[in-house]
């Protein structure tokens, strides 16, 4: 590999893993490759035979992709909705962090968008969508959200990235093409700057009220339809909240990887995860309010429908899952990030990941029983996922790990300029941000 | 005009005839004895069973369930393209050429009445042989339902206009209907009074399934006197 020419920069913890890869960025890539292949060969089997290869049937009509589809947009919401309030809010400690979280929403995005069309009885007639499409149908809201959302937020990740991308240009860093073409023209200079600083602040603006809409809208397909356990007024801001608690355990992990993987401790500090894991503290305690609110609504209703959903999840063939969720998504993060002695690296790692397991368990609990549970005397439904449909979720996580290190690979998971921005501007920018919310001095005319 | 379907639960013996004659009539796929386990059975009308009370005192009651034809129907509220719709004639009715499969009706729908080609259907020789012409055979990847037996109208309709009269009570019934050995079955125009439903809809033993969702079924089901 090519060895950077030019001098030591002081971010060049950075730009290691574009200049140098590795070797083992190699080998992990072609595992992914592998999987990827046979996750294609899997879904190419799928369209040949029918979606009979799955462990779909009537009445559980809905599964693993619907359930993936919910998950993985959930995820993405990390992201640009993160970055975008943080940065609204002026947290100086986002800096390290906006970038990474910017990508898992591209890329989680790009996944999650393709779930509905695997699931597609007839994905050949996708194009019906577009030209005989109803807006009455909740799907079309999402199609409408979704695309807005994917637009605002690979623009939102690429704006900030161009003066990074002009200092690997600079560096002389290979593919130059690649650098060249997408630095646009660089150069740092005032005027450029203030176009930049522009664009950020019109599009973080833009992208807070798309991200909610977008996970909104994915409640309302359930919540659009009469069905026990789907109906519900809470469901919107009740997948906002999920997808955002799922969304920062998301953005842990990934930090505590890179943070391992390309030794970025001196940028990755504790304060990072220990600010970032109180919000995941404070999104699970959301999570657990909304969560009994829904239930304890449905119990007090007390409607024959909605209490066999409601024990069939409490005691019935999904209590398993019901209350393993509740554990991983309330009780596990609760336990170990209110402790500071257990609110370390480790600790977070395990919450994290808890959480997200969890998350994946809620979609999964959505989805499935209301199905399972049909309102006229049918047998209760049985879902058993079939290897096919595993098949294709690992494919889906595999193309996240993949995506994730082709960017890796090519761009600073850490934004470079902020970086250098906050050393060089932040600290007098928050001395005067703070002197502004303290009382003016008292004019020397006033009398007591 | 407004089709409907009158089921008097009185007079049903729940024999099931009228699910075989709904198969037969509407091409609906036969699956795989081992799919129709895992509940990939296609049944356009299903006979549904109630067990009540418990077992000294057992009661087992049988209805017949179509498509409901609500007049409010929840599924195609949300089809993203059109592939179900409610007639002007009060039919909900499935496009499957248009149909995308993504199953939202089918989740939406609270009687669960429809079914899905998990696989292209397959026909044994001789079945395939005794296909209704009238009925398309739909492909793999598509939700079907009950029509209420539309392309028998669409025949009894043109044949009244060949005839030059308008269409009378007996020029068309479903399937079902023509099928059940006890009449338990009737099929007209709701809106009719001189056709045999309209009085019947009317009557004090008059319920519809699910009623308080508000989707105003257009099957009547006649309660069972004790």
């Amino acid at each position: 590999m090519e060895k950077a020419p030019a001098a030591p920069h002081p971010d060049f913890d950075l730009l290691r893993p574009i200049e140098d890869p590795g070797k083992n960025f190699y080998y992990i890539v072609a595992v992914l490759l592998v999987i990827i292949l046979y996750t294609g060969y899997v879904y190419i089997r799928q369209l040949y035979h029918g979606l009979g290869v799955t462990g779909m049937a009537q009445p559980v009509t809905w599964g693993f992709y619907i359930i993936n589809f919910v998950f993985f947009i959930g995820i993405s919401h990390a992201g640009t909705l993160i970055s975008a309030i943080l940065r609204l809010s002026k947290a100086e400690w986002r800096r390290p962090i906006t970038r990474m979280a910017e990508v898992i929403t591209a890329i989680v995005l790009a996944i999650g968008g393709l779930h509905p069309i695997i699931d597609l009885g007839r994905p050949d007639r996708m194009l019906h969508l577009f030209y005989n499409g109803r807006l009455q149908s909740p799907l079309l809201w999402d199609i409408t959200s979704i695309t807005a959302y994917f637009t605002a937020s690979t623009v939102y990740l690429y704006i900030p990235m161009i003066p990074d991308i002009a200092i690997l240009r600079d560096r002389g860093v290979k593919p130059r093409w690649l650098y060249e073409f997408l630095s646009w023209g660089w150069q740092g200079t005032e005027q450029q700057h203030k176009v930049l600083d522009r664009a950020m602040n019109i599009l973080m603006v833009m992208v807070i009220p798309i991200a909610i809409s977008v996970h909104t809208i994915i409640s309302y397909i359930f919540a659009m339809t009469v069905q026990p356990g789907w109906h519900s007024t809470i469901f919107g801001p009740y997948f906002v909240v999920g997808a955002i608690f799922s969304g920062i355990a998301a953005i842990l992990v990934l930090m505590i990887v890179f943070r391992k993987v390309f030794h970025l401790e001196r940028y990755l500090k504790l304060i990072h995860f220990n600010y970032l894991s109180v919000l995941l503290l404070i999104m699970s305690l959301l999570w657990f309010y909304f969560t009994f609110s829904e239930y304890l609504t449905g119990y007090y209703g007390h409607e024959p429908n909605e209490m066999r959903v409601f024990w069939y999840k409490f005691t019935g063939a999904f209590a398993p899952y019901f209350w393993t969720m509740v554990t991983c998504n309330f009780l596990l993060p609760l336990i170990l990030l209110s402790n500071r002695k257990t609110r370390t690296i480790p600790g977070i790692l395990i919450a994290s990941i808890s959480v997200i397991i969890g998350m994946w368990l809620e979609r999964l609990i959505i989805v499935v029983p209301s199905l399972a549970n049909p309102r006229l005397p049918y047998p209760t439904g049985i879902y058993i996922p079939s290897a096919t449909e595993w098949t294709l979720f690992i494919g889906g996580v595999s193309v996240f790990i993949l995506g994730y290190m082709m960017f890796a690979r090519f761009f600073p998971v850490i934004s470079v300029w902020e970086i250098q921005e906050g050393r060089q501007e932040s600290a007098k920018a928050v001395t005067e941000r703070i002197a502004s919310y303290m009382p003016d001095p008292q004019p020397p005319s006033a009398k007591r | 005009m407004k089709w409907g379907m009158v089921i008097d639960l009185q007079k049903c013996t729940g024999c099931g005839e009228c699910v075989a004659a709904c198969k037969l009539e509407n091409n609906v796929a036969i699956v795989d004895p081992k799919e129709s386990e895992i509940g990939r059975t296609m049944l356009w009308m299903d006979m549904l069973t109630v067990y009540e009370g418990e077992y000294p005192r057992l009661r087992v009651r049988q209805f017949p369930r179509p498509c409901m034809h609500c007049d409010h129907p929840p599924c195609t509220k949300v089809c993203p393209v059109r592939a179900t719709y409610k007639n002007e004639e009060g039919i909900v009715a499935q496009i499957y050429p248009q149909c995308i499969g993504c199953r939202y009706c089918m989740a939406a729908c609270p009687y669960t009445v429809k079914s899905f080609n998990w696989y292209k259907p397959e026909w044994a020789p001789g079945i395939r042989e005794t296909a209704n012409p009238d009925v398309s055979v739909r492909p793999a990847g598509v939700v079907e339902k009950c029509t209420f037996c539309v392309h028998r109208l669409q025949k009894a309709k043109e044949q009244a206009k060949f005839e030059g009269r308008n269409l009378r009570e007996g020029d068309f019934q479903t399937a079902c209907a023509d099928s059940c050995p006890t009449g338990a079955i009737v099929f007209g125009d709701l809106e009719n009074t001189r056709h045999r439903v309209s009085p019947l809809s009317r009557s004090p033993r008059a319920t519809r399934l699910l009623e308080d969702l508000g989707t105003e079924p257009k099957v009547i089901y006649l309660k069972e006197v004790d």
